[in-house]
C-alpha cells in the first residue's frame, strides 16, 4: 500500500513536471516586445475561421503593434457570449439577424456595421460517395445519412430557407421537404462539425457554404452546387462593439479585411466580397 | 491539534477558506435559480425541447446504467476474488475512462464503431450503423459511466466477510447460489451506491455523446445536449433544464449518503 502511494505520486508529479516542461517550451518567447501591443479580440462566425485566419497573418505582418486574438464559433454562440458580457473588440456575424439583435440591445457602435461579404450554400459529400448522390434529388432517398446546422446557427437557418424554397418548387415538392428532414441524423452548433462529419464519411450529406470546402478538404469532399433560384445570399455583417477599449484599431481592422487585400482573401475561400 | 500562541489566526484562516470553498460552489448554483423566469414555467414543462430531452436522458441513462450492473458485476467480482495475469494492467484500462476527457472518448468511440471505424467499418458491410442513434448515446453513457460501479462494486465484495460463502458452501449451496443469496445481499448497499454514482455520470454525460451520437432532438439529443443547445437561442430553457438536472444531481448525493452510512446488513441467524 506504501509502496503504490509513493510510485502513485512519483508518477504523478513526473506528468507535472512534464506538463510544465511542455507548456514553457510551447510558450511565445520570454523577451518582451519593445512596444506593447494592442490586443484586439475579434468574434468571428466559424465559417470565416479559414478565411480570417490568413487576414490576421498578413494584418499583423504590416501592423506589428497589434496582436489578433479570435474566438470562432457559431454566430448564434458568439452573440450569447457577447450578450452574457464576454469582451469583444471587432464582431463579424454569418447573418444579419444576430447582427440586429446586438444592434438593437446597443451592444454594437452602429454606424461601423457594415456588410463585408456575401455567402451561400452548398451540399458536400464524401469522396467516395457512399450514399451515391449525383444530384439534389437524392438527399431525399431513403437511408441517406444528412447532417445540418441548429435551427439557431445561421447555416441551419439558410439551410431550413433552402427546403423551404425547394417545397415551392414544382420539381422537389413539399414531399422532398419532409423526407430529407427525415434523414437528418445531427444537427450541429457549428458548420465547422458539420464539415467534419461529412469529411470523416459518418455522413453522406452535409448542408455548408460554399466557402466552407477550402483546399485542404477538396480530397475528402465532393460538392454539389445548389442552384442560385433555390439558394439564399447568406449576408456577413462586421463591425465594432460599443465597449472595445481600442475603437481605432478595430476600424483599422475592418477596412483591411473590406480593402482589396481583404477581398482578395475573402474571394479565395470562395466569399463574394461585398 | 496543539493551541499555538497563533492558534487563533490559523483558526480564522480555515474558517475563511471554508467560507469561500462553499460559497463558490453554492452561489453558480443559487444563481440558476435566481435567473430562473419560473412565471414561463409552465410553457416550458411542455416545450418539445424539454420533454424530449428528459424522455431520452431517462431512457438512456436506465438503459445504460442497467447494462454496467449486469457486465460490471460479474467483472468487479473476479477481480475481487480471484488473481489472473496482468489483473494490474486490466484494472487500470477498467478506470480509463474516468480519467480521459469525455471528447476524447467521443473520438475514440467514433473512431471504433463510426461508419469508417475500426470495428464500424465492418458492422456496416453488415448493416448495422451505430453512431448517431439512440444507441451511440447508451454506448457512449456506458463507456464513461461503467468504472464508477465497477471501482465501488469490487471493494464491496472484497468487505464482505469470506466466512459467510464459507458457510453457505458448507451447508451444500452452489457457488452461484452463494453469490446470489449471502455475497449480493451482504454487499448490496454498496452496489446500490455504485449503481446510483454511475447512473448520474451517465445521465451528465455530454462531450462523447455530442461526438459520437451527434446532436438530434428525440433521438440523441439529452438534457446536457439540449441545455448546450437550447444556450444559443433560448437561455430560459436551458436554465430550466440545468434546474432539474442540479435537483437530481442533489437527491443523488443525498441517496448515496444514506446508504453508505447504513453500514452492512448482517444476516439474521
Amino acid at each position: 500500500m506504501e509502496k503504490n502511494v509513493k510510485l502513485v505520486s512519483g508518477i504523478f508529479i513526473m506528468a507535472l513536471m512534464l506538463a510544465v516542461l511542455v507548456a514553457g517550451c510551447g510558450g511565445p518567447s520570454a523577451t518582451p516586445a519593445a512596444t506593447p501591443k494592442a490586443d484586439l479580440t475579434v468574434f468571428a462566425a466559424a465559417s470565416l475561421s479559414g478565411a480570417f485566419n490568413e487576414t490576421k497573418a498578413a494584418y499583423e505582418a504590416s501592423h506589428p503593434n497589434v496582436n489578433i486574438i479570435y474566438n470562432f464559433d457559431g454566430t448564434q454562440s458568439l452573440r450569447t457570449q457577447v450578450e452574457q458580457g464576454a469582451y469583444a473588440d471587432v464582431f463579424a456575424s454569418a447573418s444579419a439577424s444576430h447582427m440586429n439583435a446586438l444592434k438593437g440591445e446597443g451592444y454594437m457602435n452602429n454606424s461601423t456595421v457594415a456588410n463585408f461579404a456575401n455567402n451561400k450554400l452548398a451540399v458536400i459529400v464524401p469522396k467516395d460517395n457512399p450514399a451515391k448522390i449525383g444530384s439534389l434529388h437524392d438527399l431525399a432517398n431513403p437511408g441517406v445519412k444528412i447532417v445540418m446546422g441548429t435551427k439557431d446557427v445561421p447555416v441551419g437557418s439558410y439551410t431550413l430557407q433552402i427546403l423551404d424554397k425547394m417545397a415551392n418548387n414544382s420539381s422537389y415538392g413539399p414531399d422532398y421537404r419532409s423526407k430529407v428532414m427525415a434523414n437528418v441524423i445531427s444537427q450541429e452548433t457549428t458548420v465547422n462539425y458539420v464539415v467534419a462529419k461529412v469529411a470523416l464519411g459518418e455522413a453522406d450529406a452535409g448542408f455548408v457554404y460554399v466557402s466552407d470546402v477550402p483546399a485542404e478538404y477538396r480530397d475528402k469532399v465532393s460538392v454539389v452546387a445548389i442552384p442560385d433560384s433555390l439558394n439564399v445570399v447568406a449576408v456577413y455583417p462586421i463591425g465594432v462593439l460599443k465597449e472595445s477599449k481600442h475603437p481605432e484599431e478595430a476600424q483599422k481592422f475592418i477596412d483591411f479585411v473590406r480593402s482589396d487585400e481583404g477581398k482578395a482573401i475573402l474571394a479565395k475561400y470562395g466569399f463574394t466580397p461585398v | 491539534m496543539r493551541r499555538t500562541k497563533d492558534g487563533k489566526g490559523i483558526q480564522a484562516l480555515a474558517i475563511l477558506f471554508f467560507l469561500l470553498v462553499v460559497a463558490f460552489i453554492v452561489l453558480p448554483l443559487a444563481s440558476l435559480f435566481i435567473k430562473m423566469e419560473w412565471g414561463g414555467l409552465q410553457g416550458y414543462l411542455s416545450a418539445p425541447l424539454v420533454v424530449d430531452a428528459l424522455r431520452l436522458s431517462f431512457l438512456t441513462s436506465a438503459v445504460s446504467t442497467l447494462i454496467v450492473v449486469i457486465t460490471g458485476t460479474p467483472v468487479a467480482y473476479v477481480n475481487a476474488r480471484f488473481e489472473y495475469p496482468a489483473k494490474d494492467a486490466i484494472d487500470t484500462m477498467i478506470d480509463l475512462p474516468v480519467v480521459i476527457p469525455p471528447a476524447v472518448a467521443g473520438l475514440a468511440l467514433l473512431m471504433a464503431f463510426g461508419r469508417r471505424g475500426v470495428l464500424g467499418q465492418h458492422l456496416n458491410a453488415l448493416g448495422i450503423d451505430l453512431a448517431f442513434t439512440t444507441m451511440a448515446v447508451i454506448m457512449a453513457q456506458v463507456f464513461v459511466s461503467s468504472p464508477f460501479f465497477i471501482r465501488q462494486a469490487r471493494t464491496s465484495f472484497e468487505d464482505v466477510d469470506r466466512a459467510y460463502e464459507h458457510a453457505a458452501r458448507t451447508l451444500g449451496a452452489s457457488p452461484l447460489k452463494t453469490f446470489m443469496y449471502v455475497t449480493v445481499p451482504i454487499a448490496m448497499n454498496g452496489l446500490v451506491s455504485g449503481a446510483i454514482l454511475s447512473w448520474a455520470r451517465a445521465l451528465g454525460e455530454f462531450g462523447a455523446t455530442i461526438m459520437f451520437a451527434g446532436n438530434f432532438e428525440g433521438r440523441t439529443q439529452t438534457m446536457p445536449l439540449a441545455i448546450y443547445t437550447a444556450m444559443q437561442g433560448d437561455i430560459d430553457a436551458s436554465i430550466l433544464l440545468s434546474i432539474i438536472l442540479v435537483a437530481i444531481s442533489f437527491i443523488v448525493i443525498v441517496a448515496v449518503k444514506m446508504l453508505t452510512r447504513r453500514g452492512l446488513i448482517i444476516a439474521q441467524d
